[in-house]
């Protein structure tokens, strides 16, 4: 803990109270997360009371408005999304960053870092435009009709892909100078030092980079609703239009009333436990200790 | 001393803080409100909601309080008495001549297709048969020989149910390729997709064709989709917009209803892409 007295054996009054308002305002933060959690099982509530919870995965469609509320082809269609995104964006996010720490001229090490982090501050609806009027169309003259699995993918792709860059590159840059001498002493090539030494060193940050990116890529909602397709299918191929769970509150909630509001909060619900699942892996993968103990 | 200037600050947060939370204490407790309550079609309730927030700004004693819950909501609690204005986005059928309806708006929807597809018009059958997948090439509705793509609305919009209820299909029996949500978003993709068609409100429709968008707005029973067309009642795809009242409106209904049908409200109206009347 840092102080703001010299002497650092008690705490002065500044601190204390500095950090009596702190601890108020992160409880309010921590709040807030909880209170959503509850605020969206009551909502969903008069649904779930009256039908079995099971329903929201074996029921025959999706028609809300006519008493059917099958998520699950949602469910599909978001982890599938989801998953393509990462298989794209991690090889290339993580090359990325091994050419920016280890490959590329220092001038142009500035430049390119830059650009990542240009790429991770334009909106997700900015990427959503350019897929629908660019990206779709030039897909659909191939595979009518080009808003499908496949643009979702590459949509997303490139809106994780400065996540992964970036979380890689910061893992790369925390591993010790100690290890680099040690390689360099060993005599090995770059790309031994890197593959043997550097990134698993640098494994446990870039791991918690892809499953944050993962999240992003999971409840991305403007961005997939405009070049998804939004048709509520189990997807058998990549041309196939797909509905996300984040696309299906964003596209319904404005109209939405009684039981088919609540069924979309129940999405939402289904949406935060993901969330919430990649959130837990991230925590149990950083307590692993599993390098260092070797 | 070195806290002040934080203390301030700690001091005026609490201060706006509870400035927030008893502000409407003090409302309540203030001079006569007078409330109108309006319930019904989810499709005029947040045009009503604006015109609402309008009419209390001229008239500070008024609270409007617009609920939604489909159109025979409001019809039921306009003749029931618990709400002052019923909201109903259709005409009033034979056996309610004891209501009044009030007509605020139209409501109005066209077919799209790419500027680049050559067919001219569609046939209600023709319309039908594609978006139920029966048709799926432009070619047997003398187009070229492309596969249709059917854009369709989301679930529980307004545009939808007039759609359905025009052409007496169920949700279930459209089959789409792409589903929309807002009206943008069907002019975005038809007008990318060459092979498209969907269907979104005139207004919107109309207003982006003349802006340069490649869509064409297609005729529906030999009538030519416009907003003149829709207003003069020859364009058969619409509807009005009514606010009804059991008997004869009076006191704050009557001047709320004068209000909604002023030329005070039009952009509110355009900017939900309705098509206002001229009287």
């Amino acid at each position: 803990m840092i102080s703001s007295k010299r002497n650092t054996l008690s705490l002065s009054t500044a601190d204390r109270r500095l950090g009596a308002i702190l601890g108020l305002l992160a409880v309010t933060a921590a709040m807030v997360a909880v209170s959503i959690l509850f605020f969206l099982i009551d909502e969903s509530r008069p649904l779930l009371n009256r039908i079995s919870p099971a329903r929201l995965i074996l029921d025959a469609s999706w028609h809300p408005t006519q008493g059917l509320y099958d998520l699950s082809p949602m469910l599909s269609a978001t982890l599938l999304a989801s998953l393509g995104a990462l298989l794209l964006a991690v090889p290339v996010g993580i090359g990325s960053a091994l050419f920016g720490r280890y490959y590329a001229a220092a001038w142009l090490t500035a430049g390119y870092r830059r650009m990542i982090e240009l790429l991770a501050g334009i909106p997700s609806v900015v990427y959503g435009f350019w897929g629908l009027t660019m990206l779709a169309p030039w897909i659909g003259r191939f595979e009518p009709p080009g808003v499908s699995l496949l643009t979702a993918i590459l949509v997303l792709a490139i809106m994780i892909l400065p996540t992964v860059a970036l979380t890689a590159d910061a893992a790369l840059a925390a591993v010790p100078q100690s290890r680099h001498r040690c390689a360099a002493a060993l005599g090995l090539s770059r790309w031994t030092a890197i593959s043997g030494v550097l990134l698993p060193s640098a494994r446990k940050g870039i791991v918690s980079g892809i499953l944050l990116a993962a999240a992003r890529a999971v409840g991305e909602t403007m961005a997939v609703l405009m070049v998804a397709g939004n048709v509520v299918q189990h997807p058998h191929g990549l041309f196939d239009p797909v509905r996300t769970l984040a696309a299906n509150i964003a596209l319904e909630m404005a109209y939405a009333g009684g039981d088919h509001r609540a069924a979309l909060f129940a999405s939402g619900l289904v949406l935060l436990c993901i969330v919430l699942i990649l959130a837990g892996t991230v925590q149990w993968y950083k307590a692993r200790d599993f390098y260092d103990q070797k | 001393m070195k806290n002040t200037g934080f203390s301030i600050l700690v001091l005026a947060t609490l201060a706006a803080i509870g400035w927030t939370f008893l502000t409407p204490d003090a409302l309540r407790n203030g001079p006569t409100v007078e409330k109108l309550t309006l319930t019904g079609s989810s499709t005029i309730a947040p045009l009503a909601a604006e015109i609402g927030k309008r009419f209390e700004m001229l008239h500070p004693g008024a609270r409007i309080d617009v609920q939604s819950g489909g159109s025979s909501r409001g019809i039921g609690d306009a003749r029931t008495g618990l709400a002052h204005i019923g909201l109903a986005s259709r005409a009033l059928k034979a056996d309610e001549s004891d209501l009044h309806a009030h007509t605020i708006a139209l409501d109005g929807i066209a077919l799209i297709i790419n500027q680049s597809n050559p067919v001219p018009a569609l046939g209600r059958k023709q319309i039908v048969e594609i978006f139920t997948g029966k048709i799926n090439n432009w070619r047997d509705v003398g187009g070229t020989d492309a596969p249709i793509t059917v854009v369709n609305k989301a679930e529980g919009r307004s545009t939808l149910e007039l759609f359905l209820q025009f052409f007496g299909l169920q949700g279930t029996d459209v089959k789409p390729h792409v589903i929309i949500g807002d009206n943008q978003q069907g002019i975005k993709t038809v007008a990318g997709n060459a092979n498209a068609i969907g269907y979104v409100s005139i207004g919107s429709a109309a207003y982006e064709a003349e802006h340069g968008a490649p869509i064409k707005l297609l005729p529906l029973d030999d009538a030519e989709a416009t907003i003149d067309n829709v207003r003069n009642g020859s364009f058969p795809l619409s509807r009005p917009l009514n606010l009804v009242t059991h008997g004869k409106a009076y006191g704050l209904a009557e001047s709320f209803i004068e209000f909604a049908q002023s030329d005070q409200v039009h952009d509110l109206i355009e900017a939900q892409y309705f098509v206002p009347i001229y009287r």
